[in-house]
């Protein structure tokens, strides 16, 4: 049973990642109609936004304090970082934690660069066909990735996770289980919480407010909205820089998980397409349902008990699951009729 | 069987020129290496296989880089179990794949659309997975499947054909070797008989079939017709050509591995086909080709050829130039093919050969004008 609880735990952070990834996708391709593949770029977008942040808040003067002397007798080079010498031990606390605050970072960019690609690219895309969407969106993808080896090279840049963050949390205590029975990683939990909080408010956007009603009615019947006199096509833009947002967020607090790398955004790409056609195209529940779904599932299938009765399962079961279910049904776990079939 | 439309038959003996004399013409392009031309001929027989499903009937699938991995694997353990020879080596390959191809095909044919693209890229996704872990014994994981000295080769040694050199056995084609030149030639054979056998395919009713299939699926059930054998052959010889490709490269460089099988390797043949012009007979070829040459020739430049290029600069620009340009070249030179994708799909959508009809048709239009009294404008 524990082993069971953890393992669902387990899922459910990289569940979560596939979800917020899956959402944007699904949102972006629910309200302009565009298969984007430059998605799981702007997951790897987010990632060096938090390796740029830290970057910046680490940079440091080199001092050479005469006081002090290595065994060697040579004097010791002192590095401070900028921060801590202008705002102290508040400084110290700005360089832990570095990667949530990098979100403030994020956003910003994130929206700019999403509201920058659409209106510059993806705009003339609308009417063109599937086909060359995905390609030009490809090859965005390839550039954006370019661009970031270019800056920061080809090796994963890994992330510390706040000192104070660290290490395990003995979660079976608070269900009354004895201690150590069942612990899970403070940061694993800090994620599944922050991607929950993410997706209700993505939704809780598009319902309950004015400008989401007119996304959703948008979604639902562009051309009649754009009759009423609404200017549908700047709230979708508006809509595709919230996507890059999910996406880039999503980048940033799975950096001390997963060293980023510039490729990581084409991984996931896959991963999250085959959630979202799981979950059937333009559904944001589905995509939501299928993320964490997979993402359990996959955890399911790398235990060693799991593994030695199917070897091989753990490498396949996304797939596999994603073939089983678009076989059974057709459009996806909770797709519409008509979408994407042609 | 083997009658060609004149139209058909003059782009056959163009195309068979323009594939033989490749080592003259890239010469000056600097890519006239048998190794790279074998390459070039290759994936436009895959490009050409790709485009037999995607092109005529609009079905994109994105797990075409899994047939080229079982053509390959096929090939090595055809060398290694049975002969060097290729010939069987060949046809192990496009059977191989084409059985794999039926099955996977059966099941993704059943959805259209993106669903249809999902379900390729799935299977092709597993095979690559389990290729590294579970079927080790069977693909030798991440090393790669290699021949040995000591492989049993029956089918040789029954005829005695075993040879006796020093290293690792070369495969042959009846006794002869096939690396250098003759190598290249034995693939441009192959990619001119590609090249045929789609010819054939568009000009056949059955290519009718297809395109008929890709403009309107439903109206051709209602005509009676029934659309899933038609669509089946179409994936299954669309995945033979690409076993076929596979096979090439295991006989150039008798070693197969499971990254030929990754999900970019797919998204590869769907760009060149894109590039060249979706649905046209030379489109996937020239695209296939563009490709390789900037893989192999971009990648190739480093800072001193850039450096040596611009030395007629003042100092402080020649450094910038280079230091921008170097972005796009060498370890970058992905970055250069982004860029032409992007600029290619939004300025040139229906690839290069529509740019080229295109030109060729405002060519014309302009040299028309000046006679152009036979074009009287209608009374209104």
């Amino acid at each position: 049973m524990n082993v069971f609880l953890a393992q669902l735990l387990n899922g459910l952070d990289k569940g979560g990642a596939y979800a917020l990834i899956a959402l944007g996708l699904t949102l972006v391709f629910g309200t302009l109609g565009v298969v984007n593949f430059a998605h799981g770029a702007l997951f790897m977008l987010g990632c060096f936004c938090a390796v740029t942040f830290r970057y910046l808040i680490t940079l440091e003067t080199v001092t050479v304090d005469p006081e002090k002397l290595s065994p060697w007798g040579a004097p010791v080079e002192v590095r401070t970082p900028l921060v801590q010498n202008w705002f102290g031990d508040f400084g110290a606390v700005l360089v832990d934690y570095s990667v949530p605050i990098s979100i403030l970072l994020a956003i910003p960019t994130m929206l700019i660069i999403g509201i920058a690609m659409e209106r510059g690219i993806i705009k003339h895309f609308y009417k063109r066909t599937h086909a060359e969407q995905i390609l030009v969106t490809f090859g965005l993808a390839i550039v954006l990735q370019e661009i970031v080896k270019s800056f920061f090279g080809a090796n994963p840049v890994p992330q510390p996770i706040p000192t104070d963050l660290r290490g395990a949390a003995d979660i079976g205590v608070w269900f009354g289980m004895a201690p150590h029975v069942l612990t899970y990683p403070w940061w694993r939990l800090i994620y599944l919480l922050f991607s929950g909080l993410v997706i209700g408010g993505v939704f809780a956007f598009l319902q309950f407010t004015t400008f989401g009603m007119v996304v959703r009615a948008g979604m639902a019947d562009r051309e009649t909205v754009g009759l009423m006199g609404i200017d549908i096509d700047r709230r979708f833009t508006i809509v595709f820089g919230l996507a890059a947002v999910v996406a880039g967020v999503a980048g940033v607090m799975y950096t001390p998980l997963l060293a980023p790398n510039y490729h990581l955004g084409m991984d996931f790409l896959v991963l999250s397409f085959v959630v979202v056609v799981v979950g059937g195209m333009g559904s944001l529940p589905g995509a939501v349902a299928a993320g964490f779904l997979l993402g359990i599932l996959q955890s399911f299938a790398s235990m060693t008990e799991v593994k030695s009765l199917i070897p091989g399962i753990d490498q396949v079961i996304i797939y596999l699951v994603a073939v089983i279910i678009l076989l059974v049904r057709p459009r996806g776990l909770m797709g519409r009729r008509g979408i994407m079939e042609s | 069987m083997f009658s060609l439309s004149r139209k058909d038959l003059v782009a056959l003996v163009v195309f068979s020129a323009v594939v033989l004399t490749m080592p003259i013409w890239l010469s000056p392009l600097g890519a006239a290496y048998p190794g790279l031309m074998q390459k070039f001929a290759i994936y436009a027989i895959f490009a050409i296989g790709f485009n037999i499903l995607f092109g005529l009937t609009g079905y994109l699938s994105f797990g075409h880089a899994a047939f080229i991995g079982v053509g390959s694997y096929t090939t090595v353990w055809s060398f290694k179990l049975l002969t060097m020879d290729i010939v069987p080596a060949m046809i192990f390959a496009i059977i191989t794949t084409g059985v794999f191809a039926l099955v996977i095909g059966y099941f993704s044919l059943r959805r259209t659309g993106i669903y249809f693209s999902i379900l390729t890229l799935a299977f092709a996704q597993m095979c690559y997975s389990l290729a590294y872990s579970v079927l080790t014994p069977i693909t030798n994981g991440e090393t790669g499947l290699l021949l040995a000295r000591d492989d049993p080769r029956y089918l040789d040694a029954m005829l005695g054909a075993q040879a006796n050199v020093a290293g690792l056995p070369q495969p042959t084609l009846f006794g002869n070797s096939v690396t250098g030149y003759t190598g290249f030639y034995l693939c441009a054979v192959v990619l001119i008989i590609a090249f045929f056998v789609s010819q054939k395919i568009f000009a056949s009713p059955f290519g009718m079939a297809l395109r008929g299939i890709k403009s309107n699926q439903t109206r051709m059930n209602y005509t009676g017709f029934n659309t899933k054998p038609y669509m089946l052959a179409a994936f299954v010889i669309s995945g033979m050509f690409a076993g076929l490709a596979g096979g090439l490269l295991s006989i150039t460089d008798p070693l197969a591995g499971a990254e030929r099988m990754k999900w970019t390797e797919s998204g590869n043949v769907v760009l060149m086909t894109i590039l060249g012009g979706v649905g046209t007979l030379f489109g996937p070829v020239i695209g296939a080709w563009l490709i390789k040459y900037f893989e192999n020739i971009f990648s190739a430049i480093n800072t001193n050829m850039l450096n040596n290029f611009f030395s007629f600069l003042p100092d402080g620009v020649q450094s910038f130039v280079v230091t921008v340009l170097s972005k796009f070249v060498g370890e970058g030179w992905h970055l250069t093919l982004g860029l032409m994708f992007v600029l290619i799909v939004v300025f040139l959508p229906g690839g290069l050969v529509e740019g080229f009809q295109r030109l060729t048709a405002r060519l014309k239009r302009r040299k028309a004008v000046p006679d152009g009294a036979t074009s009287v404008q209608p009374a209104e």
